[in-house]
């Protein structure tokens, strides 16, 4: 997918990009992988491989969609991790399965809506807005509405464990979900004309606005559709372990999943970057992961090594295409 | 019917005197019982937990309130929410309160170490649960983690008998000191067993989904593996949904530890998703608070008191030996401890 071009910059056709590096170093990662762990490069090995990181990806693309539009969602874990242990909390005091759907359907739906309007009609900085709004799900889920930490899904679900256990033509549901995300988020992104918006948003909003794009109303929907995916990815990580660990909240899971938008490609400034790039960065830790793992290495050991990479791939990035008064935007970090 | 009305009339009217007389009477005193009550009257116990919200802290702080109401004393509940900061802080302000006893339930050995010898410098009594802490304060109550990862790792080793000897274990996070004690104690089994190879050690961060995510792929690395020693029973949920997901139910022994609540544990021993699991029951641990508690509070102020713990005793959990009552559920707290 192509990239919306800022004014003025450079017309090479072949630029290498942090998303090149990025994929290039995943595939020499793999390829070495290939050659020296027995079993990883089996189908049945890459399954796995995307099928662990599936959740992280769909966090990443409604992560990406906000960014792009020069925002960010803060509160996406939150969100994911309260709606979805309501939901199966209902489910197990005995509430219709459509009707807990529906009802947790609409919290997501509000809590979204709720960071669109502080941002756009308040003015509120996103970081500050959904900084907030992810202490406040999870206070008032904790609160109010869920009086355990881990919300076990009660037996008998089968609608609901279909979204991350079980294959469909031999590829597991998460993978499946995945790619379905991706897909409608590509189309939206390429085709809708909201999506487009999304992009002159990113770029420069006070020129978007200028040239007739309902700005406001763009970012609310922005995220709420960043919202809708964390209840998609909440559906899987819940049908995957047949639990919902609020606890998620406290992790370090938003920051993984800047790190995957980020180390993609996209510009933290907006407008910058794609789909494609949330799955070359989630592929990327996807490998590493998946290697470590086969090969046993301790835990400590494994972050130095993610560290170590994540840094090079920052490096080689900065140093191939240095930052100038062209290049950066504001708000860029 | 008059006669007989009257005649209930008077009745009553002594029944009423009698009981106003006893009522009016010195209450019974055995030597020992009303100075139990006195001394835990009106006293403030204060409890800071890792988090409340979840099983093991909202079992104990149910079980204590059952004896303070019963007592009259008052218990204060101060929830860091996981934060190590936030808790030494609560400990630090807990102090100017002046409560006679602050039951911590330690994060690592390390963390509130110089608090808790503060504390206790300010004449305030201080009970530990189910970690300790370097200091050694008045009580303890909790459990023997090495002992838990002995009993995992020996089950395991027999569950691997005439099998592949491949093992994993699937860590919580290990820098907590539960996590590294029990690690410790299994290895040390490990160590003496050599037909056990382990071919999969790693950390899932306590949580479920990366627990999933790890053992999927140990499993497709190792579809021959014959035994996983879970640290925690709501993360190896993550561990079993591998297990299944490879269709190896059955052939991968899964030991789990935990509290004992009816859904993390007997449910899942009895849906097969662990084959057994070493629970430390929470509701004798609210008892053993309770009477650690009463025993803190009926010691003169600043006579000293010889350390001394409570251990709880495990019960093994495993599908042969499954019964109604072998776990509880939060709404059955107040009456297990009762």
């Amino acid at each position: 997918m192509e990239t919306v071009t800022a004014p003025g910059a450079s017309k090479v056709s072949v630029k290498i990009t942090q998303e090149w590096i990025v994929f290039a170093l995943a595939v020499v990662i793999f390829a070495l992988f290939s050659l020296i762990l027995r079993g990883f490069a089996t189908v049945d090995n890459m399954l796995a491989l995307v099928r662990n990181v599936s959740i992280l990806g769909i966090l990443s693309v409604g992560m990406a969609l906000s960014i792009l539009g020069r925002g960010i969602d803060l509160s996406i874990v939150a969100t994911m991790a309260v709606s979805v242990a309501w939901m199966i909390l209902m489910l197990g005091e005995g509430v219709a399965p459509p009707t807990a759907f529906a009802l947790a359907l609409a919290f997501v739906v509000l809590v979204g809506a709720a960071n669109g309007f502080l941002v756009a009609y308040v003015e509120i900085p996103a970081v500050f807005t959904t900084l907030a709004m992810g202490g406040l799900v999870y206070g008032l889920g904790r609160f109010a509405m869920i009086s355990v930490d881990i919300v076990n899904l009660p037996p008998g679900q089968d609608w609901l464990r279909g979204f991350g256990s079980g294959t469909l033509a031999g590829i597991p549901a998460p993978v499946i979900v995945f790619a379905v995300v991706c897909v409608v988020a590509y189309l939206f992104l390429s085709y809708a004309k909201a999506g487009r918006f999304v992009y002159a948003l990113g770029d420069n909003p006070a020129a978007a606005r200028i040239s007739g794009v309902p700005v406001r109303p763009l970012i609310v929907l922005q995220y709420v559709i960043a919202a809708l995916i964390a209840f998609c990815a909440g559906l899987v990580m819940t049908a995957n372990v047949d639990s919902m660990n609020t606890r998620i909240v406290n992790s370090t899971l938003v920051y993984d999943v800047i790190l995957v938008v980020v180390l993609g490609g996209i510009g933290l400034g907006g407008g910058k970057g794609g789909i494609r790039n949330v799955v070359v960065g989630t592929l990327l830790i996807g490998i590493l992961l998946n290697g470590m793992t086969i090969m046993n290495i301790p835990f400590l050991m494994q972050n130095i090594i993610k560290g170590i990479i994540l840094l090079a791939a920052i490096v080689a990035d900065t140093l191939l295409n240095p930052r100038d008064e062209q290049t950066s935007q504001q708000g860029d970090i | 019917m008059k006669g007989i009305r009257k005649m209930l009339a008077a009745a009553v009217a002594v029944a009423a005197l009698a009981g106003g007389s006893v009522a009016r009477a010195e209450p019974y005193d055995d030597g020992v019982n009303q100075r139990a009550y006195t001394a835990m009257k009106g006293k403030k116990v204060a409890f800071v937990p890792l988090s409340m919200g979840f099983d093991l802290t909202q079992g104990w702080a149910a079980a204590m309130k059952v004896q303070a109401d019963a007592m009259g004393y008052e218990l204060i509940i101060r929830d860091p929410n996981w934060s190590t900061d936030a808790g030494a802080q609560q400990i630090t302000q807990l102090i100017s309160q002046k409560p006679d006893i602050i039951v911590v339930h330690n994060p690592d050995r390390n963390a509130y170490a110089r608090l808790l010898k503060r504390v206790q410098g300010q004449g305030i009594k201080v009970l530990q649960v189910n970690l300790k802490s370097e200091t050694t304060t008045e009580a303890f109550v909790g459990v023997d983690w090495y002992k838990i990862g002995e009993h995992q790792a020996n089950s395991v080793v027999e569950a691997c008998k005439g099998k592949s000897g491949k093992v994993a274990i699937m860590q919580g996070r290990v820098t907590d000191p539960a996590n590294f004690i029990t690690v410790q104690a299994v290895k040390d089994v490990f160590a003496k067993h050599p037909e056990i190879q382990v071919v999969s050690d790693q950390s899932s961060e306590w949580d479920a989904t990366k627990a999933q995510g790890i053992a999927a792929t140990a499993l497709k690395q190792n579809p021959d593996m014959c035994g996983i020693v879970g640290l925690w029973d709501n993360m190896d949920v993550g561990t079993a949904a591998a297990i299944r997901e490879a269709g190896l139910t059955g052939k991968v022994f899964l030991s789990s530890s935990g509290g004992g609540r009816k859904q993390a544990d007997c449910d899942m021993v009895e849906s097969g998703t662990f084959d057994e699991v070493v629970i430390y029951d929470v509701a004798r641990q609210g008892r053993d608070l309770n009477a650690a508690i009463a025993f803190l509070l009926q010691q003169d102020g600043e006579a000293k008191v010889n350390p001394f713990a409570l251990i709880t005793p495990l019960k093994v959990v495993t599908k042969a030996n499954l019964k109604p009552n072998s776990c509880w559920q939060m709404e059955q707290i107040p009456d297990l401890v009762q």
